[in-house]
């Protein structure tokens, strides 16, 4: 019998559709379709400027946009060779981090939900929610963040941001024991992950697998460790890994993940280089100097920026490259300055702005999926002449169809969602 | 080290096929005889380098030059921790390569988008239909004389059989 799963089936996601050839309930044969939520990407971004594209990289992994952000401005960075300070480092690899946890616990809460385990879906999505609010809080997005940019990270760290941080990891932390506790040993969940769909380290090389899903079948391969970009050199963690290669380790290892992602953010936490300029006078509380500031000129003692949220010039040394060419000119001087509102101009004038050298340049960083690699070819102008993404996830689940081969229509399920398709950055 | 070792023995085992040794923004880029293909991929896949991961593969259009199609591809060895760029160019009329689905299985849904969005046809590939496009799709979006706001004939609904 052939049946159709998708594209409007509720664990499809909305973006694939199977055609499942059975016997009985056995499946002989499938074939993927995709390309549902393909919107043209990639030629889109060849039409934008480098600077201007940086959004739909939000789009594309839109569980995770930081770590989108990153892997574009970290190619960029590579191709302009631009330093980035180290207090911005460590913020992109809190934010990556958090970004990280948000995308396994999505991953986890729709496989668990589409097995019938709705609790473990809502703990997770509640644990999602703090760790968007921390997201919100300093991006000022929950999803479409934009934030890491070309040279750094748009604005500095909100004053609050630990006391915030340190409420998101212990709910996180509680959420995962809840889950741990309702999962691991869960015989309903056991039989519908233990032993399904197995993927030997050999198949999952040859399908060019990376991340979770490559280490649950035992390779130790994690960028972050391999070649330590921004800086994961500095801080001390774990690589998880699988033992069987199936459903459940691919769960396993994404929990497991989570909890090192913590350990991370808790030692960037720690190790955070201090402000090289604080925004506030020294001991003068923000209600003060708003009242302060009403009284005489805001300059001498007086340090208030109401409006400019951590992307102050002051900050620009903490949180932005000094090469001055790719970098957005500081608004204090675009507004108060014709020197300044000249280079505001020239950075995003048509045909001016980021222009790298002529030349070609692949860089990848760690995704929540996986190696989420960027290959960029300039010409020499202000846009780039070819725009291509590695998506992690299409090279995992072009393996759907040989992962399902003989096993039963109920098992597609739980394997597709331990693949953690995500639709924006499959279709491109 | 690993990286010269590769490039030297590439060049040894390949003296006519392998044009060009260049290196970019610190990585080396081995361009080569779109013939030779399958033989260096052979070649990476085996002991001793093993480069085992097909880790991407695109394709880029230079047009208006006479080798107008450029595909790359991108390689990891895990043993290595070592990435290689490979780079080859084809015509303009009639774009053939080698499909490399006979060695990494990841490279037929790879190649179907190449064909897909450039027009490219792989020999012996398998399947080699479009994968983002739907059947009926005129022309190849990511090429260079695709207008980016262009706009699709419908298709009529198909009959169910």
């Amino acid at each position: 019998m052939l049946i159709n799963m998708g594209p409007s089936h509720p664990a499809m996601h909305g973006t694939i559709r199977i055609m499942l050839e059975l016997d009985g309930e056995k499946i002989l044969n499938s074939e993927l379709e995709i390309g549902y939520l393909h919107r043209g990407l990639e030629k889109t971004c060849e039409h934008k400027t480098y600077f201007s594209l940086l959004p739909y990289t939000d789009r594309m992994n839109y569980v995770s946009p930081l770590i989108n952000n990153l892997g574009y401005a970290m190619t960029m960075e590579k191709m302009l060779e631009l330093d980035v300070p180290q207090r911005a480092q460590y913020i992109r690899v809190i934010l990556c981090e958090l970004s990280r946890i948000s995308d396994h616990l999505t991953a986890l809460a729709a496989m668990t939900m589409e097995c019938g385990a709705f609790t473990v879906f809502l703990y997770t999505i509640k644990a999602r929610e703090f760790i968007w609010d921390v997201i919100e809080h300093t991006t000022s997005a929950r999803m479409t963040t934009s934030f890491i940019r070309i040279g750094g990270v748009r604005a500095d760290l909100h004053p609050d941001w630990k006391d915030h941080l340190k409420t998101a990891i212990i709910e996180t932390k509680k959420v995962l024991k809840d889950v741990h506790g309702l999962m691991d040993k869960n015989k309903i969940w056991l039989n519908r992950t233990r032993d399904i769909a197995v993927v030997s380290p050999e198949m999952a090389i040859n399908y060019g697998w990376t991340g979770p899903c490559l280490r649950s079948t035992g390779v130790n391969f994690d960028l972050r460790k391999a070649s330590p970009y921004s800086s994961y050199d500095h801080f001390d963690f774990d690589v998880p890994l699988g033992e069987r290669g199936d459903n459940y380790d691919r769960y396993m290892v994404r929990m497991i993940e989570m909890e090192q992602s913590m350990r991370i953010i808790e030692q960037a936490m720690e190790k955070m280089p201090k402000n090289k300029a604080p925004l506030l006078a020294k001991g003068m509380k923000p209600a003060k100097a708003i009242e302060a500031s009403r009284k005489q000129k805001v300059e001498g003692g007086i340090k208030l920026s109401p409006n400019l949220e951590g992307s102050e010039k002051d900050k620009y040394a903490d949180i932005l490259s000094t090469g001055k060419k790719y970098i957005v000119p500081p608004k204090e001087d675009t507004y108060t300055s014709i020197e300044g509102l000249i280079n505001h101009f020239i950075f995003f004038m048509k045909g001016h702005g980021i222009r790298p050298p002529k030349g070609e340049v692949y860089f990848s960083v760690e995704g929540g999926n996986g190696e989420l690699g960027y290959y960029i070819v300039s010409d020499g102008t202000d846009k780039p002449y070819r725009w291509h993404l590695r998506a992690p996830c299409f090279h995992i689940v072009s393996a759907l169809e040989e992962m399902i081969k003989g096993h039963y229509v109920a098992d597609v399920i739980p394997t597709f969602g331990s693949t953690n398709m995500i639709g924006g950055e499959f279709d491109r | 080290m690993e990286k010269k070792n590769i490039i030297e023995a590439l060049r040894k085992k390949f003296p006519e096929q392998i044009m060009d040794i260049s290196s970019q923004f610190g990585d080396e880029i081995i361009t080569f005889e779109s013939s030779a293909l399958l033989d260096i991929a052979n070649f990476l896949n085996d002991k001793p380098y093993e480069y085992t991961m097909l880790l991407d593969l695109t394709c880029v259009d230079y047009k208006g030059e006479d080798q107008r199609f450029e595909m790359v591809y991108h390689f990891l060895s895990l043993s290595l921790n070592d990435r290689i760029r490979l780079k080859t160019r084809l015509p303009e009329k009639s774009p053939k390569i080698d499909s490399l689905t006979s060695i990494w299985k990841n490279a037929n849904w790879l190649e179907r988008e190449v064909y897909d969005m450039f027009g490219i046809h792989f020999n012996g590939h398998p399947y080699l239909i479009r994968i983002f496009m739907y059947e009926g799709f005129e022309g190849h979006p990511l090429r260079k004389d695709y207008p980016l706001r262009k706009q699709q004939p419908r298709i009529r609904l198909r009959k169910l059989e």
